[in-house]
C-alpha cells in the first residue's frame, strides 16, 4: 500500500483512477447481468416443436404466458402462425429488450435453428399464416414495379414515407424504415401485421401484389439519387435546413470576406 | 436610469484611423502575385466552363459513380452542375479579389441633401394645382362631375361579371359522392369487390364506390369517395345503437376524407385502434365511431352505413348522413 | 487618343446626341454605397431573383401546365404506364430527358429556399438596425410585400409539378379558402374551376406563377432599390460617417466590381448546391392523387411555420344555425398571420409614435442599443421557430425517436410561454452589452497580463481602445422617454388620456438604457 500511495499526487493518478472504476462498473454489471444461453445441443434428439416449446418457456413465456394464452403485458399468440414468429423473433424484435413503447429491430437472440423451432411450436397451438416459401416471393419475376409503387402509395407510404423511410405514429409509436429488409420479412410483415401494422391478408393484397410491393421496395432501395445527396429521403424540412445553413451561411462567410480590407 | 446625456458634451468624432497601406500598393512584387491570383481564378472559372460543356455532349446520363457520404451519385449532373456552379463562383471570387487587392480603396464621401422640396417649390406647386382647378370650375360643374362619377362608378363592375365563368357555382357538390344504397366496395387499386369473410379481424382495406360500366373515376370524385374500410371484434365497439347499426359484424367504414383540411386519414394502428392524419396529426379512435382524440380536427370522419348483398359482397346501404372533407360555412354540421 | 477610346468616344457621341446621358451617368458613376457584409444580404434577394428568372424561363420551356391526364411512357421505370397529369409527366421528361433539365429544376427550387430565406435575412437585418426608420418606411412596406407576394410565388412554384407533396399542400390551401365564411366555397370553386382539385387549376397557378406575379416583383423590386438609390443607403456609425454623409466606395469601379461579382458568387453557390444535393426529387413522391398521402408531408420552409400554427390549434368550431365557422383552421392560417404581417407592415409608424421621433435617420442603430426594439425583434423569431419546429414534429418524431403528441403539447404551451421568456432574456442580454461597452470605454481592454504592483497588489493591465473605436462605442443616441401627462396644467383631465398614457409607458420602456460614456466621463478618467 505504501508503494501504491507514493503515486498519490501524480498527475496520471486521476484519469487512471477514473478509467479503473469505469471498468470494474462496467464489467461486473455485465457479468451480473449476462443471461444463460441454452444451447440447442442438449434438445438434438426432441422433435422442433417440442424444442420450440423448451425455448418458449425460458425465453417468452414470462410475459406471454405459458401456453401462449397472453397476459396484461403481451397478446396471445394462439393463431398468430409460424410467419408472425419468424418475424418478430428473426429481426430480433422478440424478445423485447426494454418494454417502452414499441418492440425496436435488433440483433437477433435466436439463431436459425431455434427460430425455426419456436415457429414450429407457436403454428402448433392453432392455424396461422404460414412462412413463405422461396418459391412464393420471386419478385423480380411475379412482381410489377409501377404496380408496386400505386400500391406502395395507396397502403404504405402514409405510415412508411414515400420513399419508406419510415414515419411517426402516436404516442412515439413510428413505423420503420423499409430499406434494407429482407423480402421475406416485408411478406410476413404484410400478412401478420405486428404491432401496430394492419393486417394484410391475401384476399385484400394478393400474392402477385405482394411481390410488386416489394418489387417495388427493392427498387427505390438500389435507386441511386439523381440529384444529389438527398439527407434521407425526408422532404422539404431537411431542404429548407440545408438552404439556410449551407446556403445562407456560405453567402454569409463569402460577404464578410468581401467586405474585409485586404493586406 | 436617467437619460441625460444628449444635454453633455458627447466623445468627439476622431476621424478615420491612419491608413494602412496594402502590400499590393507598396511592393511591386506582392502586386504581381495578386494578378496572378486574380488570372487564376478567371483560368479556373474557363476550366469549368470546359467541364460543363464536355459533361453536356459526352457523357451519358446513366453513368453513375460512388462518392462517400453522398452515395451512388450520377456522373452527368455532377459535371453539368460543378462545371457551371465552379464557372460562375471563380469568375466571382476572381473579381471580388481584384477589388480587394488591386483596386483603389480609398473610401470616398457623397453629401446627403435634404429631401424636403425648398418652400417656394412648395408654393409653386400649390399655386400651379389650385389655379387649373379653378379653370377647370370643377366645382361649378356639377352634371359633368355627377354623369363622370356615374360612367367610373360602372366600370368597376365588369371586371368583376367577366370573371364569373371561372368555375361553376358550389351548390350541393359539396354534399354529394358517389355512394348510393347498394354501391359495392371496391379495393383501391385494383377494382375488387370484396367479401366481409376475406377480411381478418386488424385489417384496413382502401375503398372506392364501383362505378358502372368502367366509367373513368374523375380526380374530384376521388377526392370525396375514398372509405376505409377496418375489422376489428365486434364487442371493442363503444357505439350508440344507431351508429353500431351501421356496422356489420365487426367491419366499420369511414370517409377516408380528414374533417380537418381533406388529407386522406390512412393510418390506422391496429394495436391502438386509432386512426392518425400525417398532415396535423389528427387521431381518430375508431371503438368510438372516429372520434377525434388528439388534434385540431373538430368533428369525427363520416360514418358509411354498410352492409353485405346476397353473395357476401360488403355493399353501402345508404349515402353518408353527412358532407364529407373539410368543414365550409354552409354546412349543417349539427 | 488610341484607336480604342476612339471608337468608345464615338459610340457615347452617337447616344449623347439622342438623349443626352452624359450628365446623370458621370452622378451615378461615382455615387458610393457602404461597405458592410449585412447590406449585401438584400442583393443575395435581388441575384437569387434574377437567377430564379433565368432558370424559370429554361423550365417554361418544356413544361406543359395541364392537368389532363396522360400514361406515363418515358424511362423513369417505376412510374412507366402509371396516370398522371401531362404536368408531372412533363417534368419527369425535364428531370430525366432533357440535360440539364435536373440541374435547371434544381437550380430553381434551390434559388427559391434562398430567394425566401435571404429576404428574411434581410428583413432582419433592416430591423435590428432601425433601418426602416424614416424617411425608408415606404421601402419597408414595399418589402414586407414582397416578402408576402414570395410565399404565394413559391407555394405555386412548387405546386407546378402536380406531385403527391404539393398536392396535398393545394389540398390544404383550398380547405383554407373554403373555411372562410359566406364566401369561402364560392372563392375555392371559382379559383380551381369546380370542386377541388379542379380542372383548371394548374394553367391558371401557371399564370400565376409565370406571368402576373413575376410581373409584380420586377414593378416592386424596382420602386424598392430606385428608393435605395435615390434615398442612398443607410451606414454604421463610426468616424467621418454623421447624418448628412454617406462613406463608401464609388460604383466605378470598385463596387461594380464587388457587386457585379456577389452575383457570379451568389449563382455559383445556389449552381453549387443544385449539383450535390437534391431537392424535390418528385419521381419519388408520385404523381397526386387526393386518396394518397405520405407520412412527413410538409410545405417548404417558409410556409411550415404556418403548417405548425395550424398543427397545435386547438379543434375550435362553431356550428350554429344550419353553418359551420372553423375557427381551428381561420385563427391560426388567416388571423394570426393577418395581424403578425400587418403589424409588421406598420412598425415604423408604430415605433416613431411610441418615441415620438420625426426626425430623419441614416445612421443605423447597433442592435444593442434599442433594447427593445431588439427583444421585440428575438420574441417574434421565437414565436416563428416554436410554429416552424411544430410544423416538423413528426419529421423529428421519426428521426429523433420522440412522441408527435409531447412535441405538440411542448409547442402548444411554448407559443406562449418561450416569446416573453426570450423578449425578458434578450432585452437584459442588450443591456448587459451596453455595460460591456461602457466598461471597455472608461477602463480599455483587459489584456490578461497580471503585474504585481510594489505594494503587493496585483492588478490587471488594460489597454486602451483606439479612438475610432471608442467613438463608434459612444455615438449613439439616447433620447429621452416621452412626458405624457393624463392631464393638462390645469389639472383636467386630456382627450385621449388612455391613448397618452400606453403612449407614455411604451416610450418609457423603449427608452430603457444605461447612459453612454461623455467626453466629461473621459476626462475624469484621464485624471486617474
Amino acid at each position: 500500500m505504501k508503494r501504491l500511495s507514493r503515486y498519490r499526487r501524480h498527475k496520471a493518478a486521476g484519469p487512471f483512477l477514473l478509467v479503473f472504476a469505469l471498468l470494474a462498473i462496467g464489467t461486473t454489471f455485465n457479468v451480473a447481468s449476462a443471461t444463460v444461453k441454452q444451447s440447442p445441443n442438449s434438445f438434438a434428439r426432441t422433435s422442433a416443436i417440442e424444442e420450440g416449446r423448451q425455448i418458449f418457456l425460458k425465453g417468452c413465456s414470462s410475459c406471454h404466458g405459458l401456453n401462449a394464452e397472453g397476459g396484461a403485458i403481451a397478446p396471445s399468440l394462439i393463431g398468430v402462425g409460424a410467419a408472425s414468429v419468424d418475424f418478430q423473433v428473426g429481426t430480433g424484435r422478440m424478445p423485447m429488450a426494454d418494454m417502452s413503447t414499441q418492440a425496436m429491430r435488433k440483433a437477433p437472440v435466436y439463431n436459425a435453428e431455434e427460430t425455426a423451432a419456436l415457429a414450429a411450436y407457436v403454428a402448433s397451438l392453432a392455424p396461422g399464416p404460414a412462412i413463405p416459401t422461396d418459391a412464393l416471393l420471386n419478385y423480380e419475376r411475379d412482381g410489377s414495379t409501377a404496380e408496386g409503387g400505386e400500391l406502395f402509395r395507396n397502403n404504405c407510404a402514409m405510415c412508411h414515407n414515400f420513399a419508406g423511410q419510415g414515419g411517426a405514429l402516436t404516442q412515439g409509436k413510428y413505423a420503420p424504415t423499409l430499406m434494407g429488409v429482407e423480402p421475406k420479412y416485408i411478406y410476413e410483415a404484410l400478412i401478420t401485421g405486428p404491432q401496430s401494422m394492419p393486417v394484410f391478408s391475401d384476399k385484400t393484397i394478393t400474392p402477385a401484389e405482394k411481390l410488386s410491393l416489394i418489387k417495388w421496395i427493392k427498387s427505390a432501395e438500389k435507386e441511386p439519387n439523381l440529384g444529389g445527396a438527398t439527407m434521407g429521403r425526408i422532404g422539404p424540412v431537411t431542404e429548407g435546413l440545408l438552404a439556410w445553413v449551407l446556403g445562407i451561411g456560405l453567402l454569409i462567410g463569402i460577404a464578410v470576406w468581401l467586405t474585409t480590407k485586404a493586406r | 436610469m436617467s437619460n441625460v446625456s444628449t444635454e453633455i458634451e458627447p466623445v468627439q468624432d476622431p476621424g478615420p484611423a491612419p491608413h494602412v497601406m496594402r502590400n499590393a500598393d507598396i511592393d511591386p512584387k506582392a502586386e504581381k502575385r495578386a494578378e496572378q491570383q486574380v488570372a487564376i481564378l478567371f483560368g479556373l472559372s474557363g476550366v469549368s466552363s470546359l467541364l460543363l460543356i464536355y459533361s453536356y455532349v459526352f457523357i451519358a446520363s446513366d453513368v453513375f459513380v460512388f462518392i462517400p457520404v453522398m452515395g451512388s451519385q450520377n456522373v452527368q449532373q455532377l459535371g453539368l452542375g460543378l462545371g457551371m456552379a465552379f464557372s460562375l463562383l471563380f469568375l466571382g471570387l476572381g473579381a471580388i479579389h481584384w477589388a480587394k487587392k488591386l483596386m483603389p480603396e480609398t473610401e470616398v464621401i457623397n453629401h446627403r441633401h435634404e429631401f424636403r422640396s425648398s418652400d417656394e417649390d412648395r408654393d409653386e406647386l400649390v399655386k400651379t394645382v389650385k389655379h387649373a382647378a379653378a379653370e377647370v370650375k370643377l366645382g361649378r360643374r356639377s352634371l359633368i362631375k355627377r354623369s363622370l362619377g356615374f360612367s367610373l362608378g360602372l366600370f368597376a363592375l365588369p371586371p368583376v361579371l367577366l370573371l364569373r365563368d371561372l368555375g361553376p357555382l358550389p351548390k350541393k357538390q359539396l354534399e354529394t359522392t358517389n355512394w348510393k344504397a347498394g354501391t359495392r366496395l371496391v379495393t383501391d387499386p385494383g377494382n375488387r369487390p370484396i367479401l366481409a369473410s376475406d377480411l381478418e379481424v386488424g385489417a384496413v382495406v382502401q375503398t372506392l364506390p364501383e362505378m358502372p360500366n368502367e366509367t373513368e373515376r374523375l380526380l374530384s370524385d376521388i377526392a370525396k369517395d375514398p372509405v376505409l374500410l377496418i375489422r376489428i371484434r365486434a364487442e371493442e365497439f363503444q357505439l350508440s345503437p344507431e351508429k353500431l347499426a351501421m356496422t356489420h359484424d365487426g367491419i366499420i367504414a369511414f370517409s377516408k376524407i380528414c374533417s380537418h383540411m381533406g388529407c386522406a386519414v390512412a393510418l390506422y394502428e391496429q394495436a391502438t385502434k386509432h386512426l392518425l392524419c400525417p398532415c396535423h396529426q389528427s387521431t381518430f379512435d375508431v371503438t368510438r365511431g372516429a372520434k377525434v382524440i388528439f388534434g385540431p380536427a373538430a368533428r369525427p370522419l363520416p360514418q358509411l352505413d354498410i352492409t353485405v348483398d346476397e353473395e357476401g359482397y360488403l355493399i353501402a346501404r345508404a349515402p353518408f348522413n353527412e358532407s364529407v372533407g373539410p368543414s365550409y360555412w354552409e354546412r349543417n354540421s349539427q | 487618343m488610341t484607336t480604342a477610346e476612339k471608337r468608345l468616344g464615338n459610340a457615347a457621341n452617337f447616344v449623347d446626341e439622342r438623349i443626352g446621358a452624359a450628365g446623370w451617368v458621370k452622378k451615378s458613376l461615382n455615387k458610393v454605397f457602404p461597405d458592410h457584409w449585412s447590406f449585401m444580404l438584400g442583393e443575395v434577394c435581388m441575384y437569387s431573383f434574377v437567377i430564379l428568372l433565368l432558370s424559370g424561363t429554361f423550365l417554361t420551356l418544356w413544361f406543359d401546365p395541364s392537368q389532363r391526364d396522360v400514361i406515363y411512357e418515358g424511362v423513369y421505370e417505376p412510374l412507366k404506364g402509371i396516370k398522371m397529369s401531362a404536368a408531372y409527366a412533363s417534368t419527369l421528361d425535364i428531370s430525366f430527358e432533357v440535360r440539364g433539365g435536373l440541374l435547371m429544376r434544381q437550380i430553381h427550387h434551390w434559388a427559391a429556399n434562398i430567394f425566401m430565406a435571404a429576404i428574411v435575412a434581410h428583413l432582419l437585418r433592416v430591423f435590428f438596425t432601425g433601418a426602416f426608420r424614416k424617411p425608408r418606411e415606404f421601402n419597408w412596406i414595399l418589402g414586407i410585400l414582397l416578402l408576402t407576394l414570395g410565399f404565394v410565388e413559391g407555394l405555386f412554384g412548387y405546386s407546378l409539378p402536380d406531385d403527391l407533396l404539393s398536392g396535398t399542400g393545394l389540398r390544404i390551401t383550398s380547405a383554407i379558402i373554403q373555411a372562410i365564411p359566406l364566401v369561402g366555397t364560392y372563392i375555392s370553386f371559382f379559383l380551381f374551376g369546380g370542386a377541388f382539385p379542379g380542372v383548371g387549376f394548374l394553367p391558371r397557378i401557371f399564370t400565376l406563377h409565370v406571368l402576373l406575379i413575376p410581373g409584380a416583383f420586377l414593378a416592386v423590386i424596382t420602386i424598392h432599390v430606385m428608393l435605395v438609390w435615390y434615398q442612398k443607403h443607410t451606414q454604421f456609425p463610426g468616424p467621418g460617417r454623421t447624418e448628412k454623409n454617406v462613406v463608401g466606395h464609388p460604383i466605378l469601379p470598385v463596387y461594380m466590381a464587388k457587386a457585379g461579382g456577389f452575383f457570379f458568387i451568389v449563382f455559383g453557390v445556389i449552381a453549387f448546391l443544385s449539383a450535390v444535393a437534391s431537392i424535390n426529387p418528385i419521381w419519388l413522391y408520385g404523381p397526386y392523387t387526393p386518396g394518397q398521402i405520405s407520412a412527413g408531408s410538409q410545405p417548404d420552409w417558409y410556409m411550415g411555420w404556418l403548417d405548425g400554427l395550424v398543427r397545435m390549434a386547438p379543434p375550435l368550431e362553431t356550428h350554429a344555425f344550419g353553418h359551420t365557422v372553423s375557427w381551428n383552421i381561420l385563427i391560426p392560417a388567416l388571423i394570426v398571420p393577418g395581424i403578425l404581417f400587418t403589424g409588421m407592415a406598420f412598425y415604423p409608424f408604430i415605433e416613431s409614435w411610441i418615441t415620438g421621433d420625426k426626425r430623419e435617420h441614416h445612421l443605423l442603430d447597433r442592435p444593442r442599443n434599442v433594447p427593445n426594439r431588439t427583444a421585440l425583434g428575438v420574441m417574434s423569431i421565437t414565436f416563428v421557430m416554436v410554429a416552424l419546429i411544430n410544423g416538423g414534429n413528426d419529421i423529428l418524431a421519426t428521426n429523433f425517436h420522440l412522441s408527435i403528441n409531447q412535441i405538440m403539447w411542448f409547442s402548444r404551451i411554448g407559443i406562449f410561454v418561450l416569446p416573453p421568456l426570450a423578449f425578458v432574456i434578450t432585452k437584459r442580454l442588450c443591456l448587459s452589452l451596453q455595460r460591456a461597452d461602457r466598461d471597455l470605454v472608461l477602463h480599455g481592454l483587459e489584456t490578461g497580463r497580471l503585474v504585481r504592483m510594489s505594494s503587493g497588489e496585483f492588478v490587471e493591465i488594460h489597454e486602451p481602445i483606439s479612438p475610432q473605436k471608442r467613438f463608434v462605442l459612444t455615438s449613439h443616441e439616447q433620447a429621452p422617454a416621452l412626458e405624457l401627462s393624463a392631464t393638462d396644467a390645469r389639472g383636467v383631465k386630456r382627450p385621449g388620456a388612455i391613448k397618452n398614457k400606453v403612449r407614455a409607458r411604451l416610450s418609457k420602456a423603449h427608452a430603457v438604457g444605461l447612459p453612454k460614456v461623455t467626453a466629461e466621463d473621459l476626462k475624469e478618467i484621464e485624471h486617474h
